[in-house]
């Protein structure tokens, strides 16, 4: 195979030789955990980076209404035809755009990549496994996720585009748009949750059998247990959604009525359906897994940012038990939520009184972690690099992002904030400056461990501050304008609202003027966010090649991963291991270094 | 170097990985088929008064073919217990009957599904009128036609169908609508054909997933039932033939992959246990 010759990136392997498979078993169609994690978190790098693009586009809209957009509007125009006429965006493309780039983030960037990447490639490695329980079932997860992706892409191409329908997908409007974006995003669904459901069995199986001798559950990495934990939230709350995308798909291709009341109007005529259905089924089943979701979402970035502050603390994690029986608490309160998205259906007292104590109920373990993870910071002697600088962040943004959450959990605060911008501020307080930030301090992390190079520290920091002001100046202002009234999902940002005047009293009871124009400012610090991700785009492709060469164990740490040779091997490690002590030990007194390996056995 | 515990348990957690992982993939199917089973239960209760169809389908065939799936639980059993008792010959013996059952239960199923994609219900304009259920003939189709539609008809251009009324039933509602699927057996008496003007109808569908919710889910529950079905005899097939070879390199294994692919089949046999009861009878 010609190809053969192009593996660079990987040359730098150690000792350990195998039967050679070729370039296409070793690379493209392999089994081995590491390589398919760094399938998932390249494929899922990439949608990240479309899904902003979207998003961009649909800033400069929002910000500019009616005005082409600068620099891709000629290309969209070209590429997608009428709905982006002389590279002004369309409602309807804004509408495709909207849903895709929830779509997109969510199940095809955040979940796979802090799940399957970070969890193929870190998970085994931490508890001392050679490779996942069903190694050839993890290749056909990956491949199942890769062909959901392209079916999600291809779909912008189709006549009518992708789905319009917003990433809820709510019915009946998901289902009675005239076009096929929605039985592409179905049937694309469908495949992406089989994919996470064969990831999420032999994330379980691998850490219940496959733990090293010694590796008992309290000396677990807390990244496992958070990977844990993610994996039954997935294994558990996406069935459902499957159901209800099968259930939709049969409403769109059979003509069903699942999700289609009696007496649906469709433009202005009666449907030719048998009707009887309902609404609300689909939201009880959409939310019943988007909830869980987004704690899969969160979880697997806190057990991240975990790794990462008791590494550059030189710290054990305080309260590693607190931590550990609070995200399993969160694994079990996240299945009781879910109607808090729905206290607007007309749901009576006693049930969103029940949502409403649960959804309370939930925040307490989320606190005790953040808890857990700032008091470990205190008195630590901290190392200030890029890893850490993301993680430090994550804190306060998901703090931010959480405090938020608690109006949106009682009835009464979420009948004025329900689908406003403050939704969109709350939860991408979450996502963006949260998870993202973790992921990106994950990357940083383990990045040596994989290619055997540090990123450089300076465009790390670059690429952090700039980063962290953007997505503030981002998100922040997102807030104001929900709480003045500003309704999510509006294709001129809410101009159409602007200084409307009450007929009878003559007074402004549209939205302010102030309010539309923090758009604009919103817009610019998406640019600048756009922009801070280029030294890192860069600094990610240069130091693979260019990068200061590191040891097998860059950052002193204790875990596991840090006891292989670098980049692993097939099979991971060259000694065998044995785990004596807990994840953590940095600094014991009277220990030779500040840190001591998961295998170093206890003193004599 | 190899995975561990593909074929030994690991000691303190008592299980092989695949007992462990079709274990876990058997929860999320709980959770799969839980959540349409509740979607029936959320469609039924909502259903507006009379409009829940009975009585539809035929309670003898589907108690027979509860009957071939019940009897293939046993086999399963008894192929791995034969291989447990190291007698190869029993275990061919008894893993070909289930997969011969597994083909029997789909056979029947869809002699049932052509006869609900045959067998009509036609409501009228007029919202006095009841609907009618029975076979109808087209202008220009021979014998019972397949997914027809008012739709198709007005297509076409058809100004006229007969339909043959099923015996005793002509009302959309209630338990008097007993009797849809004896119908076929020619029990009772036919009322007689009748002439309907296309321009009367409002709606015209045969007993398909679009006829109403109750078809919807019925439909969509057997047919991920089927698929599940028709899986699991795929992989039997596959461990009774080609795959079978393993007994010989690696009989403990073998016999594993015999009692996993036994308690995905003990599922599909559980499903079907649920289904029967609530789509046939209740
Ligand atoms: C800095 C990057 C991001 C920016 C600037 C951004 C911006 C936005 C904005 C302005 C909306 C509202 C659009 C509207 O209502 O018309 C939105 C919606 C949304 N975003 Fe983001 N977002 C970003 C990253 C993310 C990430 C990382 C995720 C998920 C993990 C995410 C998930 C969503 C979802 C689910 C929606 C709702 C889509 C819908 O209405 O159906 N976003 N985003
Ligand atoms: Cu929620």
């Amino acid at each position: 195979m010609q190809h053969t010759t192009h593996t660079a990136p990987h040359e730098t392997s150690h000792e350990h030789h195998h039967e050679d498979l070729g370039f296409w078993r070793t690379y493209v169609f392999s089994t081995d955990h590491k390589i398919i994690g760094i399938q998932y978190a390249v494929t899922s790098l990439a949608f990240l980076f479309f899904g902003f693009c979207l998003m961009l586009a649909m800033r400069w809209q929002i910000a500019y209404p009616g005005e082409p957009i600068p620099v891709v509007g000629k290309l969209l125009e070209t590429i997608l035809g009428e709905t982006a006429k002389g590279g002004i965006m369309s409602p309807d493309l804004y509408n495709v755009f909207g849903a895709m780039h929830g779509t997109i983030m969510v199940f095809l960037a955040v979940v796979p990549l802090a799940f399957a990447g970070f969890g193929n490639y870190v998970v085994p490695l931490q508890i001392g496994a050679i490779d996942m329980t069903f190694p050839r079932i993890n290749m056909a997860s990956y491949w199942s996720f890769f062909i959901g992706c392209v079916v999600m892409f291809f779909s912008f191409f189709i006549p009518g585009g992708a789905a319009q329908g917003g990433w809820t997908s709510y019915s009946p409007l998901a289902s009675t748009i005239p076009t096929d974006g929605q039985t592409y995003w179905l049937i694309g669904m469908v495949l992406l949750i089989t994919s996470s459901l064969l990831g999420a069995v032999n994330f379980i199986a691998t850490i219940i059998q496959l733990r090293a001798p010694g590796m008992t559950w309290m000396r677990l990495p807390f990244f496992v247990w958070a990977q844990f934990v993610t994996a039954f939230l997935l294994l558990l709350a996406f069935p459902p959604l499957e159901a209800a995308g099968i259930m939709q798909l049969m409403d769109k291709v059979f003509g069903t009525s699942f999700f289609l009341p009696t007496g649906l109007m469709v433009g202005g005529q009666v449907a030719d359906i048998s009707g009887g259905g309902s609404p609300l089924l689909w939201q009880h089943l959409f939310w019943f897994l988007a909830h869980p979701e987004v704690y899969v979402l969160i979880l697997p970035a806190i057990g991240i940012v975990a790794e990462i502050i008791a590494c550059n603390t030189r710290k054990t994690l305080w309260g590693y038990r607190s931590l550990v029986y609070s995200v399993l608490a969160i694994g079990f309160i996240a299945f009781i939520v879910w109607a808090h998205h729905m206290y607007l259906t007309g749901m009576g007292t006693k049930i969103s009184a029940f949502f409403q104590t649960t959804t309370m109920i939930i925040s307490i373990p989320s606190v005790i972690i953040l808890t857990c993870l700032f008091i470990t910071l205190w008195g630590g002697s901290i190392r200030f690099n890029t890893p850490m600088l993301f993680a430090l962040a994550f804190l306060p943004m998901f703090g931010l992002g959480g405090l938020t959450g608690l109006p949106l959990g009682f009835s009464f605060a979420d009948l004025h904030l329900h689908d406003t911008y403050y939704v969109i501020a709350h939860f991408h307080y979450i996502v963006a400056p949260g998870t993202i930030f973790a992921l990106f301090a994950g990357v940083y992390y383990w990045y040596p461990k994989a290619t055997g190079r540090k990123m450089n520290e300076f465009w790390g920091k670059v690429h952090f501050w700039v980063s962290f002001i953007a997505m503030n100046l981002i998100f922040q202002p997102m807030f104001a304008q929900g709480m003045a009234g500003m309704h999510r999902r509006m294709y001129d940002g809410g101009a159409t609202y602007s200084g409307v005047l009450d007929p009878e009293t003559g007074d402004v009871v549209g939205l302010e003027a102030f309010i539309i124009n923090l758009n604009k400012g919103i817009t610019h610090a998406a640019m600048l966010m756009a922009v801070a991700q280029l030294p890192f785009i860069i600094n990610f492709f240069y130091s693979m090649f260019k990068g200061e060469k590191v040891d097998d164990n860059p950052w002193k740490a204790t875990t596991l991963e840090w006891q292989t040779p670098t980049p692993p091997p097939h099979g991971n490690f060259t000694k065998e291991i044995i785990v004596y002590r807990g994840p953590y030990d940095y600094s014991l007194p009277g220990a030779k270094e500040d840190y001591t390996p998961q295998t170093e056995p206890n003193h004599k | 170097m190899d995975v561990p515990y593909t074929t030994k348990p690991r000691s303190d957690t008592g299980l092989y990985n695949a007992k462990l992982g079709i274990w876990l993939f058997l929860a999320s199917e709980v959770m799969l088929f839980g959540a349409l089973f509740s979607s029936y239960i959320l469609l039924r209760v909502n259903a507006l008064e009379g409009t829940w169809p009975h009585g539809l389908l035929n309670i003898p065939i589907g108690t027979f073919n509860t009957a071939v799936l019940i009897s293939s639980s046993i086999t399963v059993v008894m192929a791995w217990a034969s291989l447990k008792l190291g007698k190869f010959n029993h275990f061919k013996i008894y893993q070909g009957l289930t997969i011969l059952c597994a083909l029997a239960f789909m056979v029947i199923k869809s002699v049932e599904y052509k006869d609900k994609f045959t067998h009509y219900e036609v409501w009228f304009n007029d919202h006095e009128k009841k609907s009618i259920r029975g076979h109808i003939e087209v202008p220009g189709e021979e014998g019972n036609p397949w997914f027809m539609t008012h739709k198709k008809l007005a297509e076409r251009k058809i100004e006229t169908i007969k339909i043959h009324p099923d015996p005793k039933v002509t009302v959309a509602s209630g338990k008097e609508a007993h009797g849809g699927a004896e119908a076929h057996d020619g029990h009772g008496d036919h009322p007689p054909v009748q002439e309907i003007k296309v321009a009367d109808i409002k709606r015209l569908s045969a007993f398909v997933p679009a006829h109403s919710t109750y078809f919807a889910i019925y439909f969509t529950l057997t047919a991920l039932h089927a698929l599940h079905v028709m899986g699991g005899a795929l992989v039997m097939a596959y461990l009774w033939g080609p795959g079978s070879k393993m007994w010989k390199t690696d009989p403990e294994r073998f016999t594993n992959r015999i009692e996993v692919s036994g308690l995905f089949w003990h599922f599909v046999d559980l499903v079907w246990i649920f289904l029967f009861p609530v789509l046939y009878l209740l």
